[in-house]
């Protein structure tokens, strides 16, 4: 089968054109023994199935980060095979930082084409591009594209079979005065006045305006997050499991009996004769209820909202504006879209940390989002809790975790040892996102969730079911009162919730529901739930990214950490 | 002492006389377009020695603060 692979600059817009290419069915796959994630896709011409590969941005075939050098890497072990076209995508708008890429692919001597992306920009700029010369430069078919209009996705499709090894040759350290020649003869210049994208760009960096705008963007992020997840959960989600799903559970439970070991696992415990969703805990009722009602609808919500910030390009700005804060703590200001990703879900987020150049950062970065930063199924439980005890509570729960973020930083930072690199990174243009391809990003996220989150709730609640059952629950919370009722000031009950913390932080919180807990107690043990550990598949993902005596080291400022924030708490509030 | 990219103002445009980093460095600015003979802008600067933001071509970026003192500038 023929693979094509999109190859270009980071923000060129690869990924609008890949949604453009290919239907529906959307693969995101881990390259070959790294967590580096790509996508990739299938697209028909004239009845022929090609594999379309959406390669990660990279600035020059000669890496100067680790993210870049999986990449390039990547790009190699696909180049091996037989039928390759790769299609270089060019922002027109920035024609010669792009063009030192494209002749260093042509080195390669593999088929080729280009495509002028943002083509429907230039104009705004005051930039004409001529495209039939640039085609008889290179000696390969150079196209005109803009993945948000769909202009000449047609085109490119068509042209397809023309792609062949350019026949353009220079010496290597020509490089750059070939690149001026050609620009000077295929561009022309003209002057432009400043966009009002262009004035939000710089606004939005300057340190002043950059932080009043950085509030309202993650104020509006916030509103839309809560209006999107309470709309789909209210109006969708449990109209769904109140209205057709609760019939059906009753009536299983009446041809069950009522009661019995088989109804306490897939049904739960009655409640006055009533089947109370959060409450039950069997595998059908709050098994489903909590990933699918409660969960999913603010993880989706969430995600939207992060893509379309991705998108736009903010996301390199507000790392920019957090730098001097973060690096207080150890790490750059980069390392806020792995804190951001680990919003969502604390597994992706640590993935992310890859993209951290030493081991100091990835340490500091990680070991912050396990202690301070729950993910979204927590923040949606922990929500639909306390949410009913006022702003008060949850900013109890959140400020604290906020406060801790800060100070486990403060000394991380002066204790751990190694280097941590400033920031370097391209400020991207601000670019209208593409929704087809938001959209299809969106469903890659979700699927994920599902296929990831669901099982282990299922686990979760079946595990807890035969530990309580046993009686194995009863009994470590008699040993563990100590520390659980002496230190934290929480019930011997409250310890299946924190069993069930290592599996599902989601359902642990869902767990805390019925065990009659004062507010004081819900924040601590909110706070002290998502603090202590990872559950147990960001666990995993933490082993094989940092090694496990670097892990052993990381959960023991969590556990200690936790003795001393939820003490602090039994204490004051 | 030598006027680096930190030095200019705001909206400021100079040549770059010479880059004092290491290789590694180097090449990351060159994969930006910023290298020796580059006229590069200064956008804006965060508080405290914070990161530093210039154009180049058509490349914005954000360059962290010890770097971009090494970023030597020709004089006026």
């Amino acid at each position: 089968m023929k693979k094509i692979l999109l190859v270009g600059n980071p923000n060129v817009g690869k990924s609008a054109i890949f949604s453009r290419l290919t239907g529906a069915k959307v693969i995101a796959s881990n390259y070959a023994g790294t967590t580096v994630e790509y996508t990739h896709g299938y697209m028909y011409k004239e009845g022929e199935k090609m594999e379309v590969i959406d390669v990660p941005g990279m600035y020059s075939l000669e890496p100067t980060s680790k993210a870049e050098a999986v990449a390039v890497d990547m790009l190699e072990e696909f180049s091996k095979e037989d039928d390759i076209l790769l299609v270089n995508i060019v922002d027109s708008t920035n024609l010669e930082r792009n063009l030192h890429l494209t002749l260093q692919l042509i080195k390669k001597k593999i088929p080729m084409l280009i495509l002028l992306n943002f083509w429907d920009e230039t104009s705004h700029k005051g930039i004409t591009i001529d495209c039939t010369k640039t085609e008889e430069i290179f000696g390969i078919p150079v196209i005109p594209t803009c993945a948000l209009s769909g202009r000449g996705i047609n085109d490119f499709v068509n042209r397809i079979p023309d792609g062949k090894v350019s026949s353009l040759d220079f010496e290597e350290d020509e490089k750059w005065d070939v690149i001026g020649k050609i620009v000077e003869k295929v561009q022309k210049l003209q002057h432009h006045h400043h966009t009002f994208k262009q004035m939000m760009s710089e606004l939005t960096i300057r340190p002043l305006s950059g932080l009043i705008f950085a509030v309202i963007v993650l104020f509006i992020s916030f509103v839309v997050i809560r209006f999107i997840g309470e709309s789909l959960i209210g109006y969708v989600f449990e109209p769904i499991f109140t209205k057709l799903w609760q019939p059906l559970i009753l009536d299983l439970s009446g041809l069950l009996g009522g009661s019995g070991f088989l109804h306490d696992i897939l049904i739960g415990q009655l409640i006055e004769g009533e089947i109370v969703f959060e409450e039950s805990l069997g595998l059908l009722t709050t098994g489903l209820f909590v990933p699918l009602a409660m969960v999913l609808p603010y993880i989706a919500a969430f995600y939207l909202v992060l893509n379309i910030l991705e998108d736009t390009g903010y996301l390199p700005r507000l790392g920019v504006l957090v730098d001097t804060f973060l690096h207080k703590l150890g790490i750059h200001g980069l390392s806020i879209i792995p804190l951001l990703l680990g919003l969502g879900c604390n597994v992706p987020g640590a993935l992310s940390t890859r993209i951290l150049e030493t081991r100091r950062e990835k340490f500091i970065v990680s070991t912050l989002m396990a202690i301070a930063v729950p993910c979204m199924a927590q923040i949606a439980m922990i929500v639909g809790l306390l949410g009913n005890y006022g702003t008060k509570a949850l900013a109890a729960v959140f400020g604290t975790l906020f406060v801790v973020l800060v100070i486990v930083g403060f000394i991380m930072n002066k204790l751990v040892s190694g280097e941590s690199p400033e920031i370097f990174t391209e400020i991207p243009p601000y670019r209208f996102p593409y929704f087809k391809g938001v959209f299809k990003k969106l469903w890659i996220r979700v699927h994920w969730f599902i296929k990831e989150a669901i099982p282990f709730v299922l686990i979760g609640v079946l595990f807890i079911n035969i530990l309580y059952t046993l009686g194995i629950i009863q009994f470590i919370g008699r040993i563990t009162a100590p520390v659980i009722t002496g230190i934290l000031g929480l019930p011997q009950s409250a310890v299946g919730a924190l069993i069930v913390g290592f599996l599902r932080k989601d359902v642990a919180v869902g767990m805390l529901a019925p065990l009659g807990l004062s507010v004081k107690q819900i924040i601590i043990a909110s706070v002290v739930l998502a603090m202590y550990f990872p559950c147990i598949a960001t666990f995993a993902v933490l082993v094989k990214e940092l090694g496990v005596k670097d892990m052993l080291k990381s959960a023991a400022i969590m556990i200690i950490s936790t003795l001393i924030v939820g003490g602090i708490l039994n204490l004051t509030l | 002492m030598a006027r680096t990219i930190v030095d200019l103002k705001r909206n400021e445009t100079a040549t770059v006389k010479k880059i004092e980093g290491g290789y590694g460095l180097k090449r990351k600015l060159n994969n930006m377009g910023l290298r020796v003979g580059s006229r590069v802008t200064k956008v804006t600067s965060q508080f405290v020695r914070g990161p530093i933001t210039v154009r180049t071509g058509g490349t914005q970026m954000a360059i962290g603060y010890g770097m971009a003192k090494k970023i030597i500038i020709e004089d006026k």
